[in-house]
C-alpha cells in the first residue's frame, strides 16, 4: 500500500499520498537485521526522498522523544495513575491452547494510536485507538502495516520497477533508483529504504508505541514531522481524546495532514486505523475523521476499527465505542470493523496447523500471515504480530488493485460506490483467504475453489459474524494472482445459491482482478460484504452500553470534560439504535421483493 | 475513408488494442487466399481506414485513448509498441490518476466537462490526420464509470463538434452478475444518453462471448483477453474492407456511412447485434471445411431463433406464415421465440463467395411489415479471406436480438431504483432522480418499439 514517490520526477503512475499509519496500528515489526527487507515498492503509502545516502533519520534519540520501551512504559504508568484507568490486564490471548509469549508478565497494552495513512491516492491516518494488546517484547513492537510493505518487498520492488518503466514512456520521470533491485531483488541495499517515507501520520497521546516504532526496523520510514504524541494518554476516555486533545491538537493535526497531503499529487483516500474501546483511538481518532471531512471533503475516508470484545478489560469501552460509532455513522465513507477475538482465532488456527506438522515443513517463511515474523517461530513469540499482520494484509489486498495492474482493476473509490447502497450502511465485513492454506501450489482448481468457499465461512470473517445466514446487500471479491474471469464466474455461480441477497440486488457482486499475487502465494482473495450480520455486534455493544448507562456509571469521568454533555450520550445511543433499526428493516425484507412495479412509472 | 477509434475506460482500451491487433494480423499474417492484386487493394483500404503512416514506416493506429487512470493505457501503449507491427501515437492518449469509481455520474458530470477540451483536442488532431473522415468508432463498456459516463459525454461532444460525421458506439454489455453492482444503473444511463447522440450502438454481451470462448473456442480458463480477442475478431470481420452492393471495383468508401445506411432506417431503432460464423480455435481450422450453403443456413437460423452462436441453435423456430402474422401479437409460444428484424447485413469473405445464395434472407416474413425486404437486407462480399478462415460470414442485425437483455436490465435497475439504493452516490455528482426517470422512460420507449415490430 505504500507507494513511493520520488522527488523531482514521479515514478509510479500513481502517487500515493499516504500518511503512514501510526504507531499503534501499524507497528513496524522489528525484524532481525538479517531479514531486513528492501523497500517496498510503494506506491501508495510511501513517498520517497531521493538524495544520496543521507537518510533523514527520525530522531528518536534527541531529547524530544523518550527512548525505548521503558520511557513509554513509564509514561503509561504515570498516566494510569493520573487518570484512574481501569485496571489493565494484559488482555490477550484468551484462547486456550495458545500460549502467549513468555515474557508477557507485563504485557503492556500497547497503546494505540491513530494512524492516518494515505495510499496511492490515499492518505492513511493512523490513530490511536488501536487498542489491541501488543506483544510485550519491548524491542519488537509488532506493526502490521508497514510490515506489509516490507514483507513483500521483492515483489513490490519488481512490480515497482515495471511500473516505473511503463510510466516512463509518457511521463517524464526516469526510473527511480529506489526500487531498482538486483536480479533476485534481494540485494536492495539497506540504505535505499530511507528514501521512502510513509504517507502516514502517527498519533498517540502517549509515547511508548511510537517510540518503539522509531527504534524498529521501519524507523527510517517515519520522521518527526509525522508524529503527534503527548505523554499522558487519554485514560480510556473518549471525551478526553475527542474533546480535550481534539481541541488541543487540532491545528497541529491539520497542519501535518496538509503537509502530508501536499506530497500526494492525486490524493484519493484516507485510511484511519484505530480502536473503538479506548480513549485516544476512538476519541481522537473520530475527531481526526471529522477534521478530514472538513479539510478534504472530496477525499474518501476508510476507517478500520477494532471493536472491543465482550470480555474487554476496559470498563468504559462500551461508552467509548458507542460515542465513536456515532461519528463513524456520520462521517466515514466505509468502515471495516474488526474484532480481536476473530483475529485471535484465526492466528490460533494457523498456529495449530503449523504445529500439527501437517504443513509445518511446507509453510513458507514469508507467506501471508507469518511474514512479519520471518519465521514461524517468531510467530509463536509474538502473537499480536500475526494478528496485526492480518489487518495489514487486509489493507494491502484492499489496495492491491489500485496499485498493481490487472485485467479488471478496482480502484478504492469503487468500493464505496458498489458496496454502500445507503449512506449510513457502510460497515463492511471482511474475510481474507487463504489464511491457513499457506502452502502454495500452483493454482490447482480445487484449492482455488476452496479459497472462495472459505471466504464465506464463519471462521474466516474478521468479526464474529456469520454472513451466510444473514442478508447480503452487496459483496465484493478482490482477487489477486493467477485467477481468470472464468474462475470468478464459476465460483459466483456456485456460491450464489447458498447466500441470501436483498431483493433489489440479487446480482450484487463486484469483482476485481489484480494480476500480482501476494508474496509467497499464487493467489489470494479478499471478500468484502455489506451484510446485516454486523448487527449482532452492534446490538451487543448497545446492550453493554445500556447496562452502564442506566446506572450512570462512570459518567462523571466524561461529563467533567469541557464540551461533553449528557446529550452526547443520548444522541450517540440513538444514532446506534437507528442504525440497528435500518438493518432490521432490511432483514425484514428477506422475503419476496416489495418494490413497486416498473409499470407504475408510466 | 478513415475511421477514428476512441477507446474509453479499461474495457474500451483493452478491446481497442485487440481490435487493432486483429486487423493487423489479418493484413500481415495472411495472404487472404486471393489474387495478389485483390490482396493489395484490400491492404491499402484497410490501412487507410485504421492506420496512418509514420516516417518510420510503422503504422500508427488512428485512435484516441481515454481513461481516468493510467495503468491500462500505459500497459496498452507499451504492448502495442513492442508488437512491432503497429503502434499508438504517443501523444494521442489522455489519462488522469484517479478513476471514475464505477460512478456514471462522476464520469459524465465531473470528468467529462472538466477534461472536455483536452479530449476533444486529441480527437480533432486525429481527425485532421485523415484525408477523408468517415466517422468515429467509440469502444466502451456500459458498466463502469469512465467508459459509460465519460463515454456518453464524449459521444455527445463528438456529435456537436462533428455534426457531419457518423458515430458508431461499440458497447460492451456487462455480465449478468458479478462485475459492477451498479452496472444496471450505469447501463440505463449510458444507453439512454447514447440513444440521443449516437447513430448506432453495436452491442456485444460479455455473457455471450464468454459462452463462445467456452464452447466454440474450447478455452478452459477464460481470461478477459480471450473474451476481448473474440470480440475483436468479430469487429474485424465487419470493419475490414469489403465490396458493397453488386460488386463494384472499389472497396467501400464510407464504411460507417454505408453501415448506417443499410442498418438504421429509423432513428428509433439503433441497436445492432453481431453474429459470425464459423468461430473456432485456430488449430482446428486446418481440419475444417465449410460450404457456403451450410454457413448461410446456420447463420439464418441463428438470426431467426436469436441464437448467439452456431452451437445449440433451436431449429424449430420458423418464420410466421404470411397469413398468421396478425395473431402473433397474442404470442403463441412459437412466435415468441421468433426474432423479427428491421434490417440485416450479411458480410461474406472468402473463396467462391459469388456462388453463395442469400435468397433465404430475403423472405419478407423475417422483417417488419413497414420495410421492403429488398431494402432491409443487404449483402456485402469480398473474395479476400479474413483472418485465416477460408470462408466466413458475419451478420449485423438490427432486430429483437437485444430486447430480452435490455428488458432484464431495465427491470433490475428499476427494482433497485424503487428502493432508492445507491441513488445518493449519483446525486453527489449531480445526477438526480429526475434524470433516472427520464432515462427509464427513454428505454421503456425503446423496448416497446422493438417489441411491437
Amino acid at each position: 500500500m505504500l507507494l513511493p514517490q520520488t522527488h523531482g520526477h514521479s515514478t509510479s503512475p500513481f502517487e500515493p499520498a499516504c500518511l503512514t499509519p501510526g504507531p499503534p496500528c501499524a507497528r513496524l515489526s522489528a525484524h532481525p537485521a538479517s531479514t531486513a527487507h528492501p523497500p517496498p515498492p510503494t506506491d501508495g503509502i510511501f513517498h520517497s526522498r531521493l538524495g544520496g545516502g543521507e537518510r533523514p533519520r527520525a530522531k528518536p534519540a534527541d531529547g524530544t522523544f523518550h527512548r525505548g520501551g521503558e520511557g513509554g512504559r513509564a509514561a503509561r504508568g504515570r498516566r494510569a495513575v493520573g487518570r484512574a484507568r481501569p485496571p489493565q490486564r494484559p488482555s490477550p490471548p484468551r484462547g486456550r491452547g495458545f500460549r502467549a509469549p513468555s515474557s508477557n508478565e507485563e504485557q503492556p497494552l500497547s497503546p494505540p494510536s491513530l494512524c492516518v495513512a494515505a495510499m496511492t491516492q490515499s492518505v492513511l491516518v493512523q490513530g490511536k485507538g488501536w487498542r489491541r494488546p501488543q506483544p510485550s517484547t519491548p524491542s519488537a513492537p509488532p506493526s502490521p502495516v508497514p510490515d506489509l510493505c516490507l514483507s513483500p518487498p521483492l515483489q513490490w520492488a519488481s512490480a515497482g520497477t515495471r511500473w516505473a518503466a511503463a510510466s516512463g514512456t509518457w511521463r517524464c520521470g526516469s526510473t527511480r533508483p529506489l526500487t531498482r533491485s538486483g536480479e533476485d531483488g534481494r540485494d536492495i541495499s539497506k540504505g535505499k529504504i530511507c528514501s521512502l517515507k510513509a504517507r502516514a501520520l502517527l498519533i498517540d497521546m502517549e509515547e511508548g508505541v511510537v517510540n518503539e516504532i522509531l527504534q524498529g526496523p521501519l524507523r527510517d520510514v517515519f520522521d518527526s514531522r509525522q508524529l503527534i504524541t503527548d505523554v499522558s494518554g487519554s485514560g480510556n476516555n473518549w471525551a478526553v481524546g475527542h474533546k480535550l486533545y481534539g481541541c488541543q491538537y487540532q491545528e497541529n493535526i491539520v497542519e501535518k495532514l496538509r503537509k502530508t497531503a501536499e506530497h500526494c499529487d492525486c490524493l484519493q483516500c484516507f485510511f484511519i486505523i484505530h480502536s473503538m474501546g479506548g480513549g485516544t483511538g476512538s476519541g481522537l481518532g473520530t475527531f481526526v475523521l471529522n477534521l478530514l471531512e472538513d479539510e478534504f471533503p472530496e477525499v474518501y475516508r476508510f476507517v478500520t476499527s477494532v471493536y472491543p470484545s465482550g470480555e474487554d478489560d476496559v470498563i468504559t469501552s462500551p461508552y467509548n465505542s458507542v460515542l465513536a460509532m456515532k461519528e463513524l455513522n456520520e462521517h466515514a465513507d466505509c468502515v471495516l470493523p474488526i474484532e480481536n477475538e476473530s483475529l485471535f482465532d484465526i492466528v490460533n488456527k494457523i498456529h495449530q496447523m503449523v504445529n500439527s506438522g501437517k504443513l509445518g515443513s511446507i509453510v513458507k517463511q514469508n507467506s501471508l500471515v507469518t511474514s512479519s515474523a520471518g519465521s514461524t517461530k517468531t510467530v509463536q513469540e509474538k502473537p499480536f504480530d500475526a494478528m496485526n499482520n492480518i489487518i495489514a494484509n487486509l489493507l494491502l489486498n484492499l489496495t492491491s488493485s489500485a496499485r498493481f495492474e490487472g485485467s479488471l482493476n478496482m480502484d478504492l473509490n469503487e468500493i464505496s460506490m458498489n458496496l454502500v447502497p445507503f449512506p449510513r450502511l457502510h460497515y463492511l465485513v471482511s474475510s481474507l483467504t487463504p489464511l491457513y492454506t499457506l502452502t502454495d501450489v500452483n493454482v490447482p482448481s480445487r484449492r482455488l475453489d476452496q479459497m472462495f468457499s472459505d471466504a464465506f465461512s464463519r471462521d474466516h470473517q474478521l468479526i464474529q459474524a456469520d454472513p451466510k445466514h444473514s442478508l447480503y446487500l452487496a459483496c465484493a471479491l478482490l482477487v489477486r494472482g493467477n485467477v481468470q474471469v472464468s474462475d470468478l464466474r464459476r465460483n459466483i455461480e456456485r456460491l450464489k445459491p447458498s447466500l441470501h441477497f436483498v431483493s433489489w440486488n440479487q446480482e450484487g457482486w463486484k469483482t476485481g482482478l489484480c494480476s500480482v499475487p501476494p508474496v509467497g502465494h499464487s493467489h489470494s482473495l479478499l471478500a468484502l460484504a455489506n451484510n446485516t450480520c454486523v448487527k449482532p455486534t452492534f446490538m451487543e455493544l448497545k446492550e453493554r452500553f445500556m447496562k452502564l448507562y442506566k446506572k450512570k456509571a462512570h459518567l462523571h469521568h466524561y461529563l467533567h470534560i469541557d464540551g461533553m454533555e449528557q446529550s452526547c450520550f443520548s444522541e450517540a445511543i440513538s444514532s446506534l439504535s437507528d442504525l440497528i433499526e435500518e438493518y432490521n428493516e432490511l432483514d425484514a425484507t428477506k422475503g419476496p421483493g416489495t418494490g413497486c412495479p416498473r409499470s407504475c412509472l408510466y | 475513408m478513415s475511421i477514428v477509434t476512441v477507446q474509453l475506460g479499461q474495457c474500451g482500451n483493452q478491446i481497442g488494442h485487440e481490435v487493432f491487433n486483429a486487423i493487423c494480423s489479418d493484413v500481415h499474417g495472411t495472404h487472404g487466399l486471393c489474387s495478389k492484386k485483390e490482396n493489395e487493394s484490400y491492404h491499402e483500404a484497410s490501412k487507410e481506414r485504421f492506420f496512418s503512416e509514420e516516417k518510420s514506416g510503422v503504422p500508427v493506429a488512428r485512435a484516441v485513448l481515454v481513461d481516468m487512470e493510467p495503468k491500462v493505457i500505459s500497459q496498452t501503449l507499451s504492448i502495442a509498441a513492442r508488437s512491432g507491427c503497429w503502434k499508438y501515437d504517443d501523444r494521442s492518449h489522455f489519462c488522469q490518476k484517479q478513476g471514475s469509481g464505477n460512478n456514471w455520474a462522476n464520469g459524465y458530470s465531473v470528468h467529462g466537462p472538466k477534461h472536455k477540451d483536452r479530449i476533444m483536442n486529441l480527437v480533432r488532431k486525429e481527425a485532421e490526420k485523415c484525408d477523408r473522415l468517415s466517422g468515429f468508432f467509440t469502444i466502451m463498456s456500459m458498466a463502469g464509470g469512465t467508459g459509460s459516463g465519460l463515454g456518453a459525454f464524449v459521444t455527445q461532444c463528438l456529435k456537436d463538434a462533428f455534426p457531419a460525421s457518423f458515430i458508431l458506439n461499440h458497447v460492451i454489455w456487462p455480465y449478468g452478475t458479478g462485475e459492477v453492482i451498479v452496472q444496471n444503473y450505469n447501463s440505463v444511463l449510458t444507453l439512454s444518453h447514447l440513444y440521443r447522440s449516437s447513430d448506432a450502438l453495436l452491442v456485444h454481451e460479455n455473457d455471450v462471448i464468454h459462452k463462445i470462448c467456452a464452447q466454440l473456442m474450447n478455452i478452459k480458463q477464460i481470461s478477459f483477453r480471450d473474451v476481448n480477442q473474440v470480440i475483436a475478431h468479430q469487429l474485424g470481420s465487419v470493419f475490414q474492407p469489403i465490396y458493397t452492393g453488386a460488386g463494384p471495383l472499389h472497396y467501400s468508401r464510407s464504411p460507417l456511412g454505408d453501415l448506417m445506411e443499410t442498418l438504421v432506417p429509423h432513428p428509433e431503432f439503433k441497436m445492432l447485434g453481431l453474429r459470425n460464423i464459423p468461430q473456432m480455435p485456430e488449430n482446428s481450422l486446418a481440419y475444417s471445411t465449410f460450404s457456403w450453403p451450410g454457413l448461410i443456413k446456420h447463420l439464418r437460423q441463428m438470426l431467426i431463433a436469436n441464437a448467439t452462436m452456431e452451437e445449440g441453435i433451436d431449429w424449430q423456430v420458423r418464420p410466421p406464415r404470411p397469413g398468421s402474422s396478425i395473431p402473433s401479437k397474442h404470442s403463441t409460444s412459437k412466435s415468441l421465440h421468433f426474432n423479427t428484424s428491421i434490417a440485416n447485413l450479411v458480410l461474406l469473405r472468402g473463396k467462391d463467395m459469388h456462388s453463395a445464395d442469400l435468397g433465404s434472407f430475403q423472405d419478407p416474413a423475417l422483417y417488419t411489415s413497414w420495410l421492403n425486404p429488398q431494402d432491409a437486407f443487404n449483402l456485402w462480399k469480398t473474395p479476400r479471406a479474413f483472418n485465416k478462415y477460408e470462408k466466413s460470414a458475419a451478420l449485423v442485425s438490427n432486430s429483437q436480438f437485444l430486447l430480452k437483455p435490455l428488458d432484464n436490465l431495465v427491470g433490475k435497475a428499476w427494482n433497485m431504483f424503487a428502493s432508492k439504493a445507491y441513488i445518493h452516490q449519483y446525486t453527489k455528482f449531480g445526477i438526480e432522480e429526475e434524470d433516472f426517470l427520464d432515462s427509464f422512460t427513454a428505454l421503456e420507449q425503446v423496448i416497446s418499439s422493438y417489441t411491437t415490430l
